[in-house]
């Protein structure tokens, strides 16, 4: 089995996103890996474990800090790296998707994972985009993943607490919301070792930058606050009322 | 895993042993306990672990046990561990592994120097290095650590945005370009959790006043990842120790001085096997240096029932107990009263060996948090304020005295109550 792991670095929303001019301040925020594609290399290891093959993870390197990124995957589990060497940190998912899905053109690929989504591009689109440039299935939403004679047992989630279950021919890409199992850790010291030992594979980007969303940004600001969260002061007794009163009035008991 | 497995009783009429009849009214006899059964293999993989040799030294004498900090909210102690592992126990994958706090009181009264302060890490990189089951809180401490630099996933760029409230100026070293006598490593959450901030802050207030020389690493500053160690994640720990020194090197200073006893730890105790030996000081440590000069700022009473908690890395580990005393002792208006456990036989709070992580986790398998037990304790005194000078604890006991019904009493750091002692009621 081929299995690739398309991956997003993006910036780090553990703190307040610094912005310059119209878009992020690209220079002052910390890069991190998506944290859907933490699941989604989890998945590829567990697949790879449970039939056999390779894991190959491929991401664009946006501010030449993806190494880091591409050692814990090899760390946990992953066999292979691949870099695109594209130096935009303002590339978005749609023209990442392109240069992406011309990387795994080559590779052969049986099963794709991607993240479901990712914070920076909530459109959710990158997988779907390298299914279609790849010509092959998309499904996303997906919470489990088993392979058997080239056909993928799927568990996709709905919305209101609902999943399905998919038997899809390979092959495919998947847009993973969880793994089957929460993400494994790494050690550092495997990590370490790794950084010193592995070549990771780099190649240019495809084309020219045109495949992108063609959305330029007119303004960007932090989000205004409309509500805030109403503390409810008094004995134990006076806050308890409180709270059942206002269960009554929303009609939720 | 097989479980452990128990000696059983039987009950007879008639007990004759060595052909003395022995019976009473039900009698109640242990059957001899076939020792053959059992095999040695799980105490070796065990005793083979670099560090963790002297695990097999254990003679089953029990005197951990009774002064083991978890045992007197569970059922846990290293003579256990060791019966435990004899039976069928195998220690890198069960939850024990993760409950010791590494706070040394054991080895202190074990005559036959079981070190469960290196058998606990090496045992716990062992089931981390194999994939075995890892708290997740605690791996996200590990994560953090790797990917902020400090185990509470704050932004590295944000380390040193508390010095805009401190209400003195704080010297980054690298703005500084000079030389000083005192290079002050803050500490992770006294860099970014609220009420550490408020002690950094005290500190700041209070070396000023001294007229101390000193400055601080700022954004370059990283963890110590001591407590990441003892967890097992020896790997990270080298990561951050090998930043760290080249950190402490590209600048003059005299001294090191430290806010935290883990910090302490680190760069006293294990950085010289990595090549950096230079003075370095616990706050307490340093300021009883100063009692002179101190007494005179120390204007305003404070007139309260004060009882101190010894940390386990500044105490055990480190020998410090009367420092932190002086300077309690120095404040007007305080009365410090000692818990019975005290000193050398000082209670954990339970935030020692990377267990500060693992917080829900060791709640599934003790009675209660040892911080809350120690509240309880601090609260018996009749103190109404406990006094600490670790960074772990301010956090972990303001939560146990409210969890325990003792909200009358107040947590603080011994800088705090030094500050709040030069500047009165703010």
């Amino acid at each position: 089995m081929n299995i690739v792991v398309a991956i997003k670095h993006i910036p780090s929303i553990a703190d307040d996103l610094p912005v310059k001019g119209n878009n992020v301040d690209f220079d002052s925020v910390d890069f991190v890996l998506n944290e859907f594609d933490e699941q989604s290399i989890e998945q590829a290891v567990l697949v790879k474990e449970a039939v056999g093959g390779t894991v190959t993870v491929v991401g664009v390197d946006l501010i030449g800090e993806l190494d880091n990124v591409l050692h814990l995957a090899l760390a946990k589990g992953a066999d292979k790296a691949v870099k695109i060497t594209a130096d935009e940190p303002g590339a978005d998912s749609h023209m990442q998707a392109k240069w992406l899905a011309d990387a795994i053109k080559g590779m052969s690929a049986d099963i794709v994972f991607t993240g479901v989504q990712a914070s920076n591009d909530l459109d959710g689109q990158i997988g779907p985009m390298i299914a279609a440039y790849l010509d092959i299935p998309y499904i996303g939403g997906v919470s489990s993943v088993e392979v058997a004679d080239h056909t993928a047992t799927v568990n996709k989630e709905f919305a209101g607490g609902f999943g399905a279950k998919y038997a899809v021919s390979l092959p495919m890409v998947v847009g993973v919301q969880a793994a089957s199992k929460p993400p494994r850790y790494a050690p550092i010291s495997k990590v370490r070792q790794i950084a010193q030992t592995v070549t990771i594979e780099k190649i240019a980007p495809s084309g020219d930058a045109n495949a992108g969303a063609g959305l330029s940004f007119k303004k960007m600001a932090p989000p205004v606050m409309t509500g805030h969260a109403e503390m409810i002061g008094g004995s134990y007794k006076e806050v308890e009322t409180k709270i059942v009163e206002l269960l009554k009035s929303k009609g939720l008991v | 895993m097989p479980g452990p497995i128990k000696a059983k009783y039987v009950e007879k009429e008639h007990a004759v042993v060595d052909g003395v009849d022995i019976s009473g009214h039900w009698n109640r006899m242990f059957e001899q306990r076939t020792i053959f059964e059992y095999t040695p293999e799980l105490i070796e993989k065990i005793a083979d672990l670099p560090n963790a040799e002297s695990f097999a030294n254990c003679y089953q004498c029990a005197k951990c046990v009774a002064v083991c900090p978890v045992d007197v909210v569970g059922n846990y102690g290293p003579r256990k561990l060791y019966r435990y592992a004899q039976t069928g126990m195998d220690l890198t994958e069960t939850p024990e592994l993760w409950l010791c706090t590494t706070c040394a009181n054991c080895l202190r009264v074990c005559p036959k120097e079981v070190n469960m302060v290196k058998i606990m890490p090496a045992a716990r990189e062992q089931a981390i290095l194999d994939g075995k089951f890892v708290p997740p809180e605690l791996q996200q401490a590990f994560e953090n650590t790797a990917k902020s630099g400090n185990p509470l996933g704050q932004p590295q760029r944000k380390r040193d945005a508390w010095i805009q409230n401190a209400g003195v100026p704080i010297p980054i070293i690298k703005d500084l370009g000079r030389p000083v006598d005192v290079l002050w490593y803050v500490g992770s959450y006294p860099s970014y959790h609220p009420r550490g901030i408020d002690a950094a802050s005290a500190a700041a207030r209070i070396f000023t006043a001294l007229g101390i020389d000193f400055a601080i690493l700022g954004k370059e500053e990283k963890d110590d990842a001591d407590s990441q160690r003892l967890a097992g994640e020896r790997g990270l720990f080298e990561m951050m120790t090998e930043y760290n020194i080249e950190t402490f090197n590209k600048y003059e200073w005299k001294e090191l001085v430290v806010t935290g006893p883990h910090e302490l730890n680190a760069f006293k105790n294990v950085y010289p096997k990595y090549g950096f030996e230079r003075p370095v000081l616990h706050y307490t440590t340093f300021l009883t240096r100063y009692l002179d000069q101190l007494k005179p700022l120390l204007k305003h009473e404070v007139n309260v029932k004060v009882t101190y908690h010894d940390p386990c890395y500044l105490g055990r580990h480190n020998g410090e107990y009367e420092a932190p005393r002086k300077l309690l002792e120095a404040i007007p208006g305080v009365e410090l009263v000692e818990m019975a456990r005290n000193r050398e036989n000082g209670y954990c709070c339970g935030g020692g060996g990377g267990v500060m992580w693992m917080d829900s986790f060791t709640q599934k398998h003790t009675k209660m948090r040892l911080s809350e037990k120690r509240a309880m304790e601090a609260a018996s005194t009749g103190a109404s304020v406990l006094a600490v000078a670790c960074p772990f604890e301010v956090s972990r006991f303001e939560d146990a005295v409210k969890s325990t019904g003792n909200e009358h009493v107040t947590v603080n750091d011994i800088l705090e109550l030094l500050d709040k002692s030069m500047r009165g009621e703010q």
